[in-house]
């Protein structure tokens, strides 16, 4: 009978639950295999660790995943790079489950482990295993072998290379579309590494299989490829091989290809160059910006900044401007929505004239858009436009659109709204907000929802934090302090509320002489909620005031609340005279 | 003398097939009465056709796999072959797992019962079987695998001896149930290698070991469930089908059409909804929706009026509209208050190579060419003797009951159930007349019209049978004065590869070959 002595005990419990039926106790040891690892040495864990986890890999898919991870950093345990290869073999059946989270962990790792192998390892074992898995019986193998190509490429003899680009290519033709999306997506990884000369030969005929493939999961993945591709050709090649395939793409019947390739387009520019991208790329965006369908037009209209930034400003305001002013008043709100949120960006690119001329009438339009989102949009990126044309432009149609939202009965509105007053306020300056937002201020305060107060409450001190604690003093410290005589208990308390947010910003002057008065009455209050809330406040407030304030005012009314009839008031009272003492024994 | 042997003779038609019982699962003794979990309500063959999958009201998926071509080696099956070349697809049962539960919906005070209503195969891989099963609501993916049974022995800690350190000691506590210890030889000198404040020696601690797992030979299918894709549909699901990508699939329930990944089971998006603004302006749902076997942009779906549409999933996110509208355009000689009721399709399925789709109305039979949509190919009278007898049907709601259809294949023949545990098989090749008619027992020719050439058939059986050709236009069938509504044959699906149906009779299961 086996017996192990204490100080090891640990350690043998976390090599038993290896096996043990609760899954937990599983996760726990497979998560600390460095440790059995080093508990069990260099060569055990090679010769028996090892092995054992190989034989062991029908476990359910938490405990795969977490093995998966753990092997890829595990090349010091087994004794170094030099014994890095006994690492493969479990991480092989790993790459085979069908739980795809497990496979791709399983070929991250493989990869890492692959990068740091001796050529000579690489040859002998690693190239072997990408050819086993890629002449897998099942999908699952050949899926995980696509993504180790460009891993055994490097590095290998000219013969084996052969050998892997003519398997990679059968990958391309494989049965299985799943192989075949495999082998798409990893297909710019694989190119990166092989050599220019087979690049147009024979990595761009697999290209062309895949870009004409049935399936249209295959052919949305090919488009990412262009970008890859067209990164590592010439630039002629590029423009000859590539760019056809994008034109193409960009009028495939498939939306979801279009979309693909409204998503990337501006990524392609860039391999093409600007001169196609004049010519025929900048048609193409257009096409896809006018597109029948609208998850085309939103992707399109999301990357219009992005697009423009490749494009002088000429060609920009020529080709793109006509087709945003269409998307401002599109049908889809969503595409409208998906505009507002960049739109405000072309204003640094376009420059101070063509936004006055061209933007502003369409930041206008937006401003006054039926939905919410459009409206919150354009006002979430205001800062980008105030740079270039400044703000009193839009002031006049800014501030009805605040007040709308501020005043929507979705309360998740009014919540984002509340978010960007502190970026309003530094954007259209004091005077402004005081005349016009101030007032928007206090009335959330007493919003029927309690998220909304909340964050009007967070809202003041992030103003007072902008403005300064002066203006703060003035504007928003009576208005606050008014409420705490207001007959519905929530809203008193939110006065607590704001005090305790504003306090740290105000300091300490501010808060004994104006806040704690407040407080101290509130605590005489009589609803219990509002007294045990006065005495967390007491608490939060000790570290912000003199010793001297904690000693007068602030424990006489703790030492109050702590008879108090209620056992919630005299717990929290309690906790916050612990707290005085604590610190008071702390300085001593 | 029968149509069937004048078409044989002519040697351009596929011969009429003689149909023969197979096997029986589930088969009830005289008078034994069903158990409504066990009724069958759903039944499906992989792609490769060597397993079967039935639901049932229980909630429970039942397994089977083809014995046949799997343990003869294969000259033995050459040889067998030789001697019997009508080798015929033969199943035993494999295993059995709850899919579904009773279920009840508190936001919306539903109950939600844990019928099978579809079961669809997916993908085979590394060698685990995985399949779709569905009740009203909620979808489940499941593996169903071989496990070999194992065994865990040679453990560092021995729970059954408290050590000091009894904290510890706890946490290893559940080994002891699987543990069997087997004497490992304590070393000698335990405590030489160790000290007090516990470093790891760089060689390794020898004393640890690594507990030895044992497999037995024996394996046991194990069920499990993958995935469950839920809270997607308001209303019933009548239909889910898998694409042909091997990453997707929709499911389908009266108004809408949702398609899925099967890798995430969090959200789906909506492609067809049908649901008006208004309810009261609904004239029309979803009844069955398919994927196309190989295109994997285009699906059909049917509707209760009687209308199949095609619609491409490249042309938009949203494919309200269709691409393509088969509708019965001839108008039914009589009109009547069941006219429209009887239209509604109940199953439609793709043939093998997509080009044609069988639908199945209440009383026919249709075979559709998805490149001709000005009416169907071919339309076969599955119980047309029932005609008269509408208006009872409607009375025991009978009329509302969902008939399944399938196709061979070889895409030759198409088969649908009707009443009286019958079913019916039609050749749909040009000119072919054949059309025969089955019952679910051991003895499916009972009530089949028969030739008087054919040995073995008691004298009543004579008497009572009517030539094939007659019975359609007098409308007196075989079974006309026999028919019973309670006895129904919903569910039924043609092997893929070979000519054999599986059929299910309330709660049993009866397979034929030819």
């Amino acid at each position: 009978m086996a017996m192990v002595d204490e100080p090891l005990y640990p350690i043998a419990v976390l090599i038993d639950e290896l096996k043990n039926d609760d899954i937990q106790l599983r996760l726990n040891s497979i998560r600390r295999l460095s440790t059995i690892a080093r508990a069990l040495g260099e060569e055990r864990t090679r010769k028996e660790l090892i092995p054992f986890l190989s034989e062991n890999s029908d476990d359910d898919d938490e405990v795969l995943l977490a093995m998966a991870e753990e092997l890829g950093v595990f090349i010091p345990f087994v004794g170094g790079i030099e014994y890095a290869h006994v690492l493969l073999p479990p991480l092989e059946s790993l790459c085979t489950v069908e739980e795809t989270c497990v496979r791709e962990k399983a070929v991250d790792s493989l990869c890492k482990i692959g990068s740091q192998m001796r050529e000579t390892d690489l040859v002998d074992s690693f190239v072997p295993l990408v050819k086993r898995l890629a002449a897998g019986e099942w999908f699952a193998a050949r899926v995980s072998a696509c993504g180790i190509f460009h891993v055994a490429y490097q590095g290998c003899t000219d013969v084996l290379k052969t050998e892997l680009r003519s398997t990679y290519s059968l990958l391309c033709q494989d049965d299985m579309p799943m192989v075949r999306r495999a082998a798409a997506s990893n297909l710019g990884k694989f190119a990166t590494t092989v050599e220019s000369t087979y690049l147009i030969a024979e990595i761009m005929t697999m290209f062309d299989d895949l870009t004409k493939d049935d399936q249209d999961s295959v052919r949305l993945l090919a488009v990412e490829g262009c970008a890859a591709l067209g990164k590592l050709l010439e630039p002629q090649d590029c423009v000859a091989r590539i760019l056809p395939v994008i034109v193409n793409f960009s009028q495939d019947k498939s939306w979801r290809v279009r979309y693909m390739v409204a998503n990337q387009l501006y990524e392609l520019c860039e391999a093409v160059g600007p001169d196609c991208t004049k010519t025929d790329l900048v048609p193409a965006y257009v096409r896809l910006l006018r597109d029948n369908e609208a998850e085309v037009r939103i992707a399109a209209a999301g990357k219009v900044t992005k697009f423009c930034r490749l494009l002088n400003p000429e060609l920009a305001i020529q080709h793109i401007l006509p087709c945003v002013k269409e998307l401002s008043s599109d049908s889809s709100q969503h595409v409208r929505s998906a505009l507002a949120s960049v739109i405000m960006g072309m204003a640094p690119i376009l420059g101070k004239d063509s936004t006055i001329e061209h933007l502003l009438p369409i930041f206008l339009s937006l401003l006054k858009d039926e939905f919410p989102d459009v409206r919150l949009n354009i006002i979430s990126k205001l800062d980008q436009v105030n740079q270039v044309i400044g703000i009193d432009l839009l002031s006049q149609s800014l501030l009805p659109a605040i007040v709308e939202l501020a005043e929507d009965r979705h309360w998740r509105v009014r919540l984002a709204i509340i978010e960007y007053v502190p970026l309003l306020a530094s954007q259209l300056g004091i005077g402004f907000f005081d005349d016009k937002l101030g007032a928007l201020c206090m009335q959330w305060l007493q919003d029927k929802v309690y998220s909304i107060r909340e964050a009007a409450a967070n809202n003041l001190k992030r103003l007072a934090e902008e403005f300064g604690p002066e203006w703060a003093m003035q504007h928003l410290v009576p208005q606050v302090l008014d409420m705490v005589n207001n007959p519905h208990y929530l809203h008193r308390m939110m006065v607590l509320r704001a005090i305790s947010l504003m306090a740290p910003v105000m300091g300490s002057e501010i808060t004994c002489s104006k806040f704690l008065p407040v407080v101290v009455e509130a605590s005489k209050d009589r609803v219990p909620n509002i007294k045990f809330n006065v005495a967390k406040l007491l608490q939060s407030l000790i570290p912000i005031v003199d010793q001297s304030v904690v000693d007068k005012t602030i424990r006489q009314c703790l030492v109050d609340l702590s008879e108090d009839p209620d056992v919630d008031v005299r717990y929290f009272a309690n906790q916050a005279l612990n707290s005085i003492d604590g610190t008071t024994a702390a300085q001593s | 003398m029968n149509g069937g042997d004048e078409v044989g003779g002519s040697g351009k038609l596929p011969q009429p097939l003689d149909w023969r019982f197979s096997q029986v699962f589930g088969e009830r003794s005289a008078g034994e009465e069903v158990q409504e979990v066990d009724i069958i309500s759903a039944i499906e063959f992989d792609k490769s056709g060597d397993h079967l999958a039935t639901g049932d009201r229980g909630g429970r998926v039942v397994l089977f796999e083809r014995t046949d071509s799997k343990n003869a080696s294969g000259a033995r099956r050459d040889l067998e072959g030789t001697d019997y070349p009508l080798r015929h697809p033969e199943f035993r049962y494999k295993t059995e797992f709850q899919s579904h539960e009773p279920e009840f919906d508190y936001l919306k005070s539903l109950e939600i019962e844990e019928k099978i209503n579809k079961i669809r195969w997916s993908q085979t891989a590394n060698g685990a079987l995985f399949l779709l099963s569905t009740n009203d609501k909620t979808i489940k993916f499941w593996k169903v695998q071989d496990k070999k049974i194992k065994k865990i022995c040679d453990i560092n800690t021995d729970s059954s001896r408290t050590l000091g350190n009894g904290s510890a000691a706890s946490s290893s506590n559940s080994n002891s149930t699987n543990a069997c210890l087997t004497n490992g030889g304590l070393p000698d000198k335990v405590n030489n290698s160790l000290s007090n404040d516990f470093s790891l020696p760089p060689g390794g601690i020898p004393l640890l070991r690594l507990p030895v797992v044992t497999a037995s030979h024996e394996t046991s299918p194990v069920a499990r469930c993958r995935r469950v894709y839920t809270h997607a549909h308001d209303y019933h699901i009548n239909s889910i089908s898998n694409n042909s990508d091997g990453e997707t699939f929709i499911s389908a329930d009266d108004l809408r059409i949702n398609l899925w990944n099967l890798e995430i089971s969090n959200q789906s998006f909506n492609i067809v909804d049908v649901k008006p603004a208004n309810m009261e302006d609904l004239t029309e749902v979803i009844t069955s929706a398919e994927f196309h076997p190989t295109h994997c942009n285009t699906l059909a779906y049917s509707s209760s009026k009687g209308s199949i549409r095609l619609i491409d999933l490249r042309q938009s996110a949203l494919c309200d509209s269709h691409s393509k509208l088969f509708e019965d355009t001839e108008t039914p000689s009589s009109r009547s208050f069941f006219t429209e009721i009887i239209a509604s399709v109940s199953d439609i399925k793709f043939a093998k190579e997509g080009r044609y789709i069988l639908s199945r109305d209440y009383m026919t039979l249709k075979l559709w060419d998805i490149n001709m949509d000005s009416g169907p190919v071919s339309t076969f009278q599955v119980h047309e003797h029932l005609r008269p007898k509408l208006c009872d049907l409607y009375e025991n709601d009978s009329i509302f009951d969902k008939f399944e259809c399938c196709l061979s294949g070889d895409g030759l023949r198409v088969a649908s159930g009707s009443y009286s545990n019958l079913f019916r098989v039609f050749g749909v090749s040009p000119g072919s007349t054949e059309t025969t008619t089955l019952e679910a027992s051991k003895n499916p020719m009972r009530r089949q019209v028969t030739t008087p050439s054919r040995p073995s058939r008691s004298l009543s059986s004579i008497t009572r049978a009517v030539r094939r050709g007659a019975a359609e236009s007098s409308g007196v069938d075989g079974n006309a004065n026999s028919f019973d509504h309670t006895t129904k044959l919903l569910h039924l699906a043609w092997h893929p590869t070979e000519n054999s149906i599986a059929c299910a009779a309330a709660n049993s299961l009866y397979m034929y070959y030819a």
